[in-house]
């Protein structure tokens, strides 16, 4: 790692500790941080600590997987934004890019439909990422053209808004009383139902997702040259490209599928990382995965906290993410002209 | 030129929308609207689900259509052809999926919706009523007014003494709960979390529709002292609220939630006070919002004040189902319908 990266990763190291500090001391439950070393030390010596069990049960059994579960959505969406943005060589461009979100929404507003249980609607909108931009990728590689990364991108706008009119569809032959609030409040993203179960489907993805693009990461920076340039270093643009894709996907899949919709963090974070750490791939990945995470978290420490009912993690990272945007497209305009 | 083709055509419309029709004097509706509804009403089109259901209560013979056809489960506890009746859409509320073609075509001499009455419903059903010619009415979808809704629909269709029996039913019915509900101090009263959604983490707030029934019967509702509608809560709340009883609508919530580790603190897990409401045809607490929570106040009132209210809810729900569904439950189907399955 370079100098000049090291104070870049430590802010990003910082705000992850920052946020981990803050998430577990605050909650709707009286019961923080201190509790939490009290029964660590008393456990340790041996001895009762004296804090209620049902404090200790929040901590592990809702708190802790909660904290953990936007610790991981962030990180993967951070992640899986700063692959995109590397390989479309877009600064615009956010892991829903191919239709994982669409195709996670019609996944899991058809579960809902057939009111299937809590699992099957993560499973489904899961396998509904997976499959959309899968199948954005065959149409969009079926065609030959001169550009294949803007053949991809349209394709994906295309079966996006395909895919938004299917979950139109179910949402308006839905139950209005019952189905239709449940597909709003998922579509607006949170964390509130998190589980310590709900962390083995998360974890396996995000993990394998990572480990791929790390391994990738020399490969990586050059893709973010031309084409001709990068088949030149001798690199295969092609299998590269659907490694990174998948890669992508799988990490992007699991967090939408446990977290619902949540836009933005893919965005807004890869660019804050790449102003702390520089465009190198590896550091750039590493930087944006702590950021991600303590940006959610963060986020969702305020929906759970702020009233007794949770806001909507989709509301508050818009809230916070269209400025930057704003201000991002404003940085760009003065290049462009 | 231009006066006589508005006469011509003023002519061709009120002779096509309303052929022959004697008027009544005009009644006015729930929204102080005066209507004018025909001297023979038999052909009623309801708005939306819950005047849907307050119309076959009161007579199924006036029902064009259900908004949504019943399933096949719930046509099990409706009369006999209550499910042939078509399935004619929704003309007001969360998106119009009825063709104002098919309406006409359908000959309503009346249109009812149950709900909110404000501006919105207001203008339209003026706006309807102007296209078409039909009257539209408008009335009160309140819970506490279940009975002047009753009488009023019985105005609009010269059914009085009909309105009257239901209007009836319906007041003593709330009056005898009520009153042995405002015997018992305010401390005695449960705080009750009403659970939605598949992980049971959907709630209704103070004073939404969704919690009416609850907060009728004078429980705290451990949600309700933010004011709106439907919201999402985390466990961590509700284990900070740690509620008395648990009111669900999910089955598969209420199955699990019993054996759930994370919930195991909560006090209504701990003494098993987690009711899980009958929902067949129409839901018992909750939704459609119409006269099928009038049966669900007794469960209720059983389920938060098991001592005041020890009657055997059998007779009285098949009274109510055969006064207001038309149907004689059979033993098993009584159980079916307790059991709060589909």
């Amino acid at each position: 790692m370079s100098r000049s990266s090291v104070p870049g990763m430590l802010i990003a190291l910082a705000v992850l500790i920052a946020a981990l500090l803050f998430a577990f001391t605050v909650g709707r439950y009286p019961a923080g941080l201190g509790d939490l070393f009290h029964v660590i030390a008393a456990k340790l010596a041996g001895r009762p600590s004296g804090v209620p069990h049902a404090a200790i049960d929040v901590l592990l059994r809702i708190r802790g997987p909660r904290v953990l579960a936007a610790v991981l959505v962030g990180s993967a969406l951070a992640i899986a934004g700063a692959a995109f943005q590397g390989l479309f060589r877009n600064p615009l461009v956010s892991p829903d890019l191919l239709g994982a979100s669409s195709g996670a929404a019609l996944g899991t507003v058809l579960g809902i439909y057939f009111s299937l249980g809590a699992f099957a609607i993560e499973a489904t909108a899961f396998a509904g990422g997976l499959a959309a931009v899968g199948a954005v990728y065959l149409i969009g590689s079926a065609m030959r053209a001169r550009d294949p990364i803007l053949l991809l991108v349209l394709t994906g706008v295309v079966i996006g808004a395909l895919l938004g009119a299917g979950v139109g569809l179910v949402k308006y032959v839905a139950d209005p009383y019952n189905q239709l609030p449940a597909m709003t409040f998922w579509l607006l993203g949170s964390l509130a139902a998190t589980t310590a179960s709900d962390l083995v489907p998360l974890v396996g993805p995000v993990a394998l997702g990572t480990l791929v693009l790390l391994a990738l990461r020399w490969r990586m920076n050059v893709m973010s040259l031309p084409d001709e340039e990068a088949r030149a270093l001798g690199v295969p643009t092609g299998p590269l490209r659907i490694a990174i894709i998948a890669a992508a996907t799988l990490v992007t899949s699991a967090s939408v599928a446990t977290a619902g919709i949540v836009g933005w963090v893919g965005l807004v974070v890869p660019h804050i990382a790449r102003t702390l750490v520089g465009p190198d791939f590896a550091r750039l990945v590493l930087a944006a995965a702590l950021l991600g995470g303590g940006f959610l978290l963060a986020i969702d420490t305020v929906a759970r906290t702020a009233t007794a009912t949770e806001i909507p993690l989709g509301i508050l990272t818009a809230l916070v993410g269209t400025p930057f945007f704003i201000w991002l497209l404003a940085g760009m305009a003065k290049t462009w002209s | 030129m231009t006066i006589n083709r508005r006469t011509v055509l003023y002519g061709l419309a009120t002779g096509l929308a309303a052929p022959r029709i004697a008027w009544a004097a005009p009644v006015s509706d729930n929204a102080g609207r005066a209507i004018a509804v025909p001297q023979k009403v038999e052909r009623v089109f309801a708005a939306g689900p819950p005047a849907a259901i307050l119309l076959y209560t009161f007579a199924p013979e006036l029902l064009l259509g259900w908004t949504r056809r019943p399933a096949p489960a719930e046509c099990v506890f409706l009369g006999a052809g209550a499910c042939d009746k078509p399935e004619v859409g929704r003309l007001t509320g969360r998106g119009n999926t009825t063709n104002l073609e098919v309406l006409l075509n359908l000959k309503p001499d009346l249109i009812v919706d149950v709900g909110t009455i404000n501006n919105t419903y207001i203008s339209l059903a003026d706006r309807v009523q102007t296209q078409t010619g039909i009257p539209y009415a408008l009335l009160d979808g309140r819970f506490a007014a279940i009975a002047a809704t009753y009488r009023k629909l019985g105005e609009l269709t010269h059914r009085q003494s009909q309105g009257e029996t239901f209007a009836k039913y319906a007041e003593s019915t709330v009056a005898t709960i009520k009153a042995r509900v405002d015997q018992i101090p305010q401390d005695k009263r449960p705080r009750v979390y009403y659970a939605r959604g598949p992980r049971g983490l959907e709630t209704g707030l103070g004073g939404s529709i969704n919690v009416e029934t609850i907060e009728f019967l004078g429980a705290r509702n451990v949600a309700g002292d933010r004011k709106g509608g439907m919201a999402t809560v985390s466990v961590e709340q509700i284990l900070a609220w740690n509620p008395d009883v648990i009111v669900t609508i999910e089955p598969a919530f209420a199955a699990s939630v019993r054996s759930d580790t994370v919930w195991a603190t909560i006090s209504a897990v701990k003494t098993g006070r987690i009711y899980l409401s009958p929902r067949l045809p129409f839901g018992w607490v909750d939704f459609p919002p119409s006269v099928n929570r009038l049966i669900g106040l007794w469960w209720l009132a059983k389920a938060l004040y098991p001592d005041q209210f020890p009657e055997d809810l059998g007779p009285l729900a098949r009274d109510f189902y055969r006064q207001f569904y038309h149907v004689d439950l059979t033993g098993a189907q009584l159980d079916r319908v307790l059991s709060g399955q589909n």
